[in-house]
């Protein structure tokens, strides 16, 4: 089927350009950008001006198979990051048994397959139950399909035990992603250390303990050569370690999740357990601070951190309850605040959240270009909306963002050039 | 008479002027309870029921008392015991609880916040009886009151709290107390026991107790909450006697008509010495208990009053539309 996109104001994260243009689609990809007329028998969609850009590579999405398919499921996890302009979810392996053997990457690559309208990618776990000890098969794993290797928020004591699964990776090529965070100095911690956090007699970690993380892996970067992702850099005592290991030449990226740039510490308030995160929510000047990096390109990417949890493990006493925020539908919307606050152009934010992920990932996604796959969003940025959590298409609704005045809609979703949400096709005409 | 809130969750909710009415009711029941019949029916077919998620003597006895006093229905729970370990949550404890139509719940638990959870669940008036390392809000409502009777005014005082602050409720609502009615507050702690950016909510830091002590009408000693601890935060009890213990050498820095206060329970030896703390010259410790019920009493008092306004305004509300 053939789709000729009209009138759309076309955002190119690698040219960091925006203007107003027709694309046509075709196969499965970019035909062509620019073309005056609609080619014979093509479906036309007119964008009326509004935005199209590559669809959202969304690098780190918790999915609740297997283990926890009431909090989500491939089906729920597909809906909702449709409806979010979300075309490739790259899964986490911190699932309920952990995804650490080619048979269990096989089993969650075949549950995907067919349950999702977007596109979904498996990461697998570094070392065995995550736990930090034995490295899983990182061959295998490879072959069955594994885009690159992560134990999520569980951080290796056992650097010797880390520094032969990092050497190994290396060896395969594989991409490894970390996540930086002393796990002496943040064990137990609910929230980021200062006044705020004292008053609420909340358990507290330094934000220090992120560079703690960031040094310790990127000495092993150095040590072994290996590929390395940082999953989340929220802190400005942090860039400057990064800055020097980028400009050294280590093969570093970094990201960020979209709570970290829009929320604060103080947000939690009254102990309200939706604002929990992993890492916890930090200072206004740190937000600012990480902000400037995703501007300057220091900080690669922004994803979702998609985190479904039940009611029941977030109606808990703060420090009990689970960390973590569902995203996927939220990302773009949230993302449109760092947009309308002048904070970081349109290009920019597309940039962080699908040109530089699939590019690290070695996925040919993320381009608004002329052969790259028409996987796209279209979206009106200015659109404003009052959130409400139970309208949300993922099964868990703990998202921050409850209640709260948002600006940007999606208004259609392309994958492979099929329309899989929105229902500008309806206008079609020619 | 000022006294608009609903329930006791904290000083941080309270205005200056509530805080005085629940201090001036305190003074009014001290001598109550200062007479051989101390029975009112303030309380009168009203159910108090105390849980108490962690184990407490001293503050569970005292609230039963006042409950007793003002002529309520007392109930105890052990909640840490119960069905609490059979996994059922605290917000279906609640639940449970919340269908037997108490009109007052007395809740310490040990994680900051869940006794605000709680409040925004239940029908009845909440008093926050201590929730982890947040607040102890009836707490810093006694020391004020016995500051203030022994001290004649409780504002414009230069008042040093010591020890172990990081662990302690006590010392969150008592600063937070004294920042209302304008007091000059020192915390005195070594620096592992001192939570971060606290310089912040202006008081005056220090980790020397001859320089903390300089010219303060009120020391406030704390338990070191050795229970709380994992480890490494003093090298040793008898150091910490040593530099933060107080001892007749060290209160010679503070004003020669300073009072010593403690919450208890005491560690003679440990934050304070056995002597000293029971020297009734400069010793207001055990007034601290006798306050604490007369407190306990016009917390609950005020809070019942509020209560049955709001039932009152309810029914109106029911009959009249």
């Amino acid at each position: 089927m053939t789709v000729f996109l009209e009138n759309a104001r076309l955002i190119d994260p690698e040219a960091l350009t925006e203007r107003l243009g027709n694309v046509v689609l075709d196969g499965g990809l970019i035909a062509a950008i620019g073309a005056a007329n609609a080619p014979k028998g093509a479906v036309v969609i007119d964008c009326g001006g509004k935005c199209l850009a590559p669809g959202i590579v969304d690098w780190g999405v918790k999915i609740g198979e297997p283990g926890e398919r009431h909090r989500e499921s491939f089906r729920s996890a597909g809906r909702a990051a449709a409806a979010g302009g979300v075309t490739t979810i790259i899964a986490r392996p911190d699932t309920a048994p952990a995804i650490d053997t080619p048979e269990l990457l096989e089993f969650v690559t075949r549950r995907a397959a067919g349950a999702a309208p977007v596109r979904i990618h498996h990461m697998a776990a570094l070392t065995k139950g995550r736990e930090g000890r034995e490295m899983t098969e990182i061959g295998f794993l490879l072959d069955a399909g594994a885009i690159a290797f992560t134990d999520v928020d569980h951080v290796a004591r056992d650097t010797r035990s880390l520094s032969r699964a990092l050497s190994y990776a290396r060896s395969l090529g594989a991409l490894v992603i970390g996540h930086p965070q002393d796990p002496g100095l943040s064990a137990g911690a609910a929230v980021t250390s200062g006044k705020f956090a004292s008053l609420r007699g909340l358990p507290a970690v330094s934000p220090m303990a992120e560079r703690m993380g960031l040094d310790r892996d990127l000495a092993l970067v150095e040590m072994t050569g290996v590929r390395y992702h940082a999953d989340q850099i929220t802190t400005a005592r942090s860039l400057p370690a990064l800055a020097r290991a980028k400009a050294d030449g280590l093969n570093v990226t970094a990201g960020i999740s979209i709570h970290h740039l829009t929320l604060n510490d103080l947000d939690v308030g009254d102990y309200r357990t939706f604002f929990k995160m992993t890492p916890p929510l930090r200072s206004e000047e740190d937000r600012l601070a990480v902000l400037e990096a995703v501007a300057s390109g220091l900080i690669d990417v922004i994803a979702s951190m998609h985190t479904p949890a039940d009611e029941e493990s977030k109606r808990l006493p703060f420090e009990e309850a689970a960390a973590g925020a569902v995203a996927l539908e939220t990302l773009l919307p949230a993302a449109m605040r760092l947009y309308h606050s002048g904070a970081l152009t349109l290009a920019q934010l597309f940039r962080a959240m699908a040109l530089n992920p699939a590019r690290r990932l070695g996925l040919p996604q993320g381009r608004l270009a002329e052969g790259a796959p028409a996987d796209l969003v279209l979206f009106d940025p200015d659109a404003p909306f009052l959130l409400d959590r139970f309208k949300l298409h993922s099964k868990s609704k703990n998202t921050p963002f409850d209640g709260q005045r948002m600006e940007g809609k999606v208004l259609a979703t392309f994958v492979a050039g099929v329309q899989v949400y929105g229902n500008a096709g309806a206008e079609e005409h020619s | 008479m000022t006294f608009r809130a609903r329930h006791l969750l904290g000083i941080e909710q309270l205005s200056p002027e509530e805080i005085r009415t629940v201090l001036d009711l305190a003074d009014r029941y001290v001598d109550f309870n200062r007479r051989t019949v101390k029975h009112s029916d303030a309380l009168a077919g009203m159910t108090q029921i105390n849980m108490f998620f962690e184990n407490s003597t001293r503050t569970q006895a005292s609230f039963e008392l006042a409950g007793k006093r003002l002529g309520a229905d007392v109930m105890n729970m052990a909640m840490a015991q119960s069905s609490v370990k059979k996994g059922e949550t605290l917000l279906d404890t609640a639940m449970t609880l919340n269908a037997m139509h108490p009109d007052l719940l007395v809740v310490r638990h040990g994680s900051s916040g869940a006794v605000n959870l709680l409040a925004e669940k239940v029908n009845c008036a909440v008093l926050n009886a201590g929730d982890g390392k947040h607040e102890h809000p009836t707490q810093a409502l006694l020391d004020a009151l016995t500051i203030r009777r022994a001290k004649g005014r409780i504002q414009r005082l230069t008042v040093a709290i010591c020890g172990d602050i990081a662990h302690s409720r006590v010392a969150r609502s008592n600063l937070i107390l004294l920042g209302k009615m304008e007091n000059r507050v020192r915390l005195i702690a070594p620096p592992t026991l001192m939570p971060a950016g606290v310089a912040e909510f202006g008081c005056e830091v220090y980790d020397n107790m001859a320089e903390g002590l300089e010219g303060a009408d009120v020391v406030m000693m704390l338990r070191l909450q050795r229970e709380r601890m994992d480890g490494g935060f003093i090298p040793s009890e008898r150091e910490y006697y040593h530099r933060y213990g107080l001892d007749g050498d060290k209160l010679r820095h503070a004003r020669p008509d300073a009072i010593v206060m403690h919450p208890g329970p005491m560690n003679r030896g440990v934050e304070i010495d056995g002597e000293l703390a029971d020297d009734i010259n400069r010793s207001v410790i055990q007034d601290q208990v006798e306050m604490g019920v007369a407190v306990r009493m016009a917390c609950m008092d005020l809070l019942a009053r509020n209560l049955r306004a709001e039932r009152g305004r309810r029914a109106m509300g029911e009959t009249y539309v």
